[in-house]
């Protein structure tokens, strides 16, 4: 035991320095072409959710083409909760690795990106540098710096915005109800063919705030702490509205789809009418893979639904830094935007501002076809901005307690 | 003198058995010992520098505790009764018959499913919109519609029961069947009836008592993974709460890091659970032993007990191949699928869309998980020979009973409790996440199924062949290599073919301690499980399924082509 101390020790002292020379150098994104040089011909991690076969293609061709300009190695990890790969990061620096990590570059956002914001486990700020930062206009898109009201920072780069609309197969439903009121009236007059995914879910605590939204008389109080405000008053609506629908939810409420896949498996079977999703080409996109009838439709609220948007951060022990940066700025690139955009890929919306492209780029987006299911963007209705992150917490751990565990 | 001639130059064979040991326990109390500080409050790297309670305070302050401890005794020990019952009754009633013969060959294919396939195929099959209610609908029920029915997910975990003894009543079919033969358990039941026994009767009270005691830590084995099971508890079981196995896992997910204190404290009530149930278990061992001794006692024929039960463990077993093989079929299907709508029996077209577009992900996935069983199992078979064979130059049985317990640790501590404290320990011991990690990590759970599918035969081997070689002037190693392994061919290779399917099966392992950087058919198909697309799962379930069956199918061909011209060596 002693001998391998000292063994550890020695191969501390040879390894140190030329770890620390290594190190020495960490790329700073202000200087652009060193980060490019130091991720020339490098790995990049990329934890990413795996779970939807659309999004690993996506990823697959970001990789293609990382390989094909600047020689990376991109390596998708795929995750079946974007979690799993904060608790990588949370068990290096238990074990005090605060270099070298195995996670390059993670998707995030909301409580992920906040807990690790909060506990100092993120890399930057870098956003702001990035040579594409140049199309983005912040003053359209809030979501952008403002993350579930936890400001950016400059330590996440968006990759894509996410709108909540609803879908509905309009052979079963002629006319879809577009209030919290009329929704409710809806599931009383159609028991069996509502549900939600179960919260903590994020989809399904997501849809309980849009709820919430429909519910509180000023939404300027979900703008701050839910311990700053009255939260009981606030959420006293909220759980009003749910123990009137819950009786008639899909299974009575007896049990819940567990994600936002569930959720849209269960309208492809037929079992429900109407579901949700964060993807407003996601509809369409399901319609062109058989996965959906093509007579389902989107809609959203007419008082506006939730609007956010994806982060690529970097560990702040990551091994490869530059290489994730190179792939944040590719992702954000008009190229790697437009196939984003195009809903036989993924049909996301674009953190970018078409005004400040170049005419041919431009060009890339207004030559797609939305989709025979998708929203044209002036009917999209307005955006509300993601309330407080404590909101969702408390709210679907007040769920769970009302609804989650007993019979 | 044979005796010290057979112990030179195996010095270093002696030193097996307690490596073995040590690759088999070590890590599993290292890691248990990573989750025990967490659960008193101490992990630095979240600020928890001192220890408390306050984990297990707020663990006991969660509402949905007693439900989530009731959930994984019920469908734990459920499962276990319900698997053992049946396999008992199957091989009682049914041994000798041709039902048996056709259902003992369907065990290699049907264990060879892994348990998420399994639990989608029988989701699919229950739901009420799966495909018992597309075939009947709307012809026979009348529903245009799925029916509002709760059977997936049910409250009770009836459908995660049924999961799991599908799953298990092979595995323990498999084990019983290995036990039987050294028990001669046809012959000895044959002379049981002669005295006028019913064939049931004859078999509970005559055989089973040397069975069992061969069975036992394999169905301990299947209680404790009962009680911990997290895949299949997440597609077939109940949700609010989940069983406590799925609990722990959300939690230590939770984006809330300091869950993970609770999620520790969770993961050792877990631990103590089942190590609860084992000593409950052991009790019922006793009282049943009493029970059946005191029916011999009386000279009970129980000749009556045939006509019912004899027709229904058959058919309960025909019925559960049949739905482990028809969900199967429904995610090949669906693999398929163009549009399916309900009521639809059949999709509305066929495209090899999926196929095309998962291919070239698949073959990647299958190369890798290939490289990491092969390289297990052909480690583990080593050490198990390596220990076997010390053992009987030395002159004794192996293993010694004592030890038994030790080799079935990693299947009884549940996965979910020492894995993450194990990836937090080879962190701090700066190992890297990779290939090699990984495989010594399935080595930790390989090991213990070839030990258990080989340790019979090689006992059960005829010594006299060896003295004969001996006789002719052969040494130890000579016999073991041109004798002895020639021979038990068939075992090794089945024996190889198990490890390598458990390899394929591991999910936490390979995911906690290869960084989530190794992908394997089966962390690649939970991973696209999360996203719930029937088609992509059902791709991936059957090249899942495909590796382990690929094993099984040349444990079989190999000994058929080597011995085709050994006459005494067919079966």
């Amino acid at each position: 035991m002693r001998l391998l101390t000292a063994a550890h020790a020695l191969a501390a002292l040879i390894v140190l320095p030329l770890a620390a020379s290594a190190q020495e150098a960490p790329p700073e994104p202000e200087n652009w072409d060193a980060v490019v040089e130091a991720a020339q011909g490098s790995r990049v991690f990329w934890h990413a959710w795996g779970g939807d076969p659309r999004i690993n293609d996506f990823i697959e061709w970001v990789g293609d083409e990382l390989d094909a300009r600047h020689d990376i190695d991109l390596t998708h990890v795929k995750l079946s909760d974007t979690a799993e790969a904060v608790s990588r990061v949370v068990a290096e620096a238990s074990a005090g690795q605060d270099s070298g990590g195995a996670v390059d570059a993670i998707w995030i956002n909301g409580a992920n990106f906040a807990q690790m914001k909060e506990n100092d486990l993120l890399f930057g700020p870098f956003a702001d540098d990035l040579p594409n930062w140049r199309y983005i206009d912040t003053a359209e898109h809030p979501a952008i710096t403002v993350d579930f009201t936890e400001p950016v920072d400059g330590l996440g780069a968006p990759w894509a915005l996410f709108r909540m609309v609803f879908e509905y197969d309009s052979a079963a439903v002629p006319e879809p109800p577009r209030d919290v009121d009329a929704l409710r009236a809806w599931i009383t007059e159609n028991p069996g063919r509502f549900t939600y995914p179960q919260p903590p879910d994020y989809l399904g605590t997501s849809f309980l705030k849009q709820i919430l939204y429909g519910l509180v008389d000023d939404p300027q109080v979900l703008m701050q702490p839910a311990d700053d405000a009255d939260y009981d008053a606030v959420t006293e609506p909220l759980w009003a509205w749910l123990d009137a629908v819950t009786p008639d939810l899909w299974r009575s409420g007896r049990a819940y789809p567990q994600n936002e896949p569930a959720l849209g498996q269960l309208l492809a079977d037929g079992e429900i009418d109407i579901a949700f999703s964060f993807n407003p080409g996601r509809a369409s996109a399901a319609i062109a893979d058989f996965e959906l009838p093509d007579t389902v439709r989107t809609y959203v609220f007419e008082r506006g639904t939730i609007g956010n948007a994806s982060f690529i951060s970097i560990p702040y022990n990551a091994a490869n830094p530059a290489g994730a940066m190179v792939l944040a700025n590719f992702i954000m690139s008009p190229q790697a935007q437009a196939r984003a955009q195009n809903p036989q890929v993924l049909g996301f919306q674009t953190v970018l501002d078409l005004d400040r492209l170049p005419a041919d780029e431009r060009a890339r987006f207004e030559a797609l076809d939305l989709g025979i299911a998708t929203l044209r963007p002036e009917e999209m209705g307005a955006t509300l901005p993601e309330p407080h992150p404590s909101w969702m917490t408390r709210i679907a751990q007040d769920w769970q307690e009302r609804y989650g565990v007993a019979e | 003198m044979r005796r010290a001639a057979a112990g030179e130059g195996a010095g270093w064979l002696r030193a097996i058995a307690p490596l073995t040991l040590a690759v088999l326990a070590g890590p599993v109390v290292a890691g248990l010992a990573g989750v025990i500080l967490p659960a008193f409050g101490y992990m630095p790297a979240l600020g928890g520098a001192g220890f408390s309670l306050e984990p297990w305070r707020e663990l006991l302050a969660w509402p949905g505790l007693a439900a989530a401890v009731r959930l994984s005794l019920t469908t734990g020990i459920g499962a276990t009764v319900i698997a053992l019952a049946l396999t008992l009754l199957l091989v009682a009633a049914g041994q000798g018959t041709r039902t048996f013969r056709v259902l003992v060959r369907l065990i290699a294919p049907v264990l060879s499913v892994p348990h998420a396939a399994t639990a989608f195929g029988l989701a699919f099959l229950i739901a009420p919109s799966g495909w018992i209610a597309r075939l009947t609908s709307p012809w026979m029920t009348g529903w245009e519609r799925p029916p509002d029915l709760l059977t997936v997910n049910d409250p009770a975990g009836l459908a995660l029961t049924l999961g799991l003894v599908l799953k298990e009543l092979p595995f323990l079919m498999l084990m019983t069947l290995a036990a039987l033969a050294q028990a001669d358990g046809l012959r000895t039941r044959e002379v049981a009836e002669t005295l006028g026994y019913g064939r049931i009767a004859a078999w509970m009270l005559v055989v089973l008592p040397r069975v069992y005691a061969q069975i036992r830590l394999p169905v301990y084995a299947v209680l404790a993974y009962s009680m911990s099971v997290v895949d299949m508890a997440l597609i077939l079981g109940p949700t609010r709460p989940g069983p406590l196995a799925v609990v722990i896992l959300d939690w230590m997910s939770d984006p809330n890091l300091f869950m993970r204190f609770q999620a520790a404290a969770a993961a050792l009530l877990l631990l103590a659970l089942v190590a609860g149930a084992l000593v409950l278990w052991r009790l019922a061992e006793e009282g049943a032993g009493a029970l059946c001794r005191l029916v011999a006692m009386r000279g009970m024929r129980a000749t009556a007990l045939d006509r019912p039960l004899r027709p229904l463990a058959l058919g309960l077993g025909a019925a559960g191949a049949a739905l482990v093989l028809a969900g199967l079929a429904g995610l090949a299907v669906w693999s398929v699928a163009a549009l399916w709508r309900f009521p639809d029996a059949w999709p509305a077209g066929l495209t090899l869309r999926i196929w095309q577009a998962q291919s070239s992900a698949i073959a990647g996935a299958a190369g890798i998980t290939a490289l990491i069983g092969l390289i297990a199992t052909v480690a583990a078979l080593v050490l198990v020979l390596g220990w076997l064979e010390a053992a009987h130059r030395a002159g004794r049985r192996a293993p010694a009973p004592a030890v038994l317990p030790l080799i079935y640790l990693p299947l009884i501590v549940p996965q979910v409790v020492f894995l993450p404290g194990m990836q937090v320990l080879a962190l701090m011991a700066g190992f890297e996440g990779g290939l090699v990690l990984v495989m010594a990590v399935h080595l930790i759970f390989v090991l213990p199924y070839v030990f258990l599918s080989l340790a019979d035969p090689w006992q059960a081997w005829d010594a006299r062949a060896g003295t004969v070689a001996a006789s002719l002037g052969a040494g130890p190693w000579r016999i073991l290599l041109t004798v002895r392994l020639p021979m038990l061919l068939r075992p090794v290779l089945t024996a190889a073919a198990v490890g390598f399917a458990v390899s394929v099966a591991q999910y936490l392992p390979t995911l906690l301690i290869g960084a989530g950087r190794v992908a394997t058919l089966t962390t690649e198909a939970v991973a696209l499980a999360a996203g719930g697309n029937r088609r992509v799962i059902g791709a991936w379930a059957l090249a899942q399924m495909l590796a382990p069956f690929a094993g099984f199918a040349l444990a079989l061909v190999v000994p058929a082509l080597a011995f085709r011209k050994r006459k005494g060596m067919a079966v």
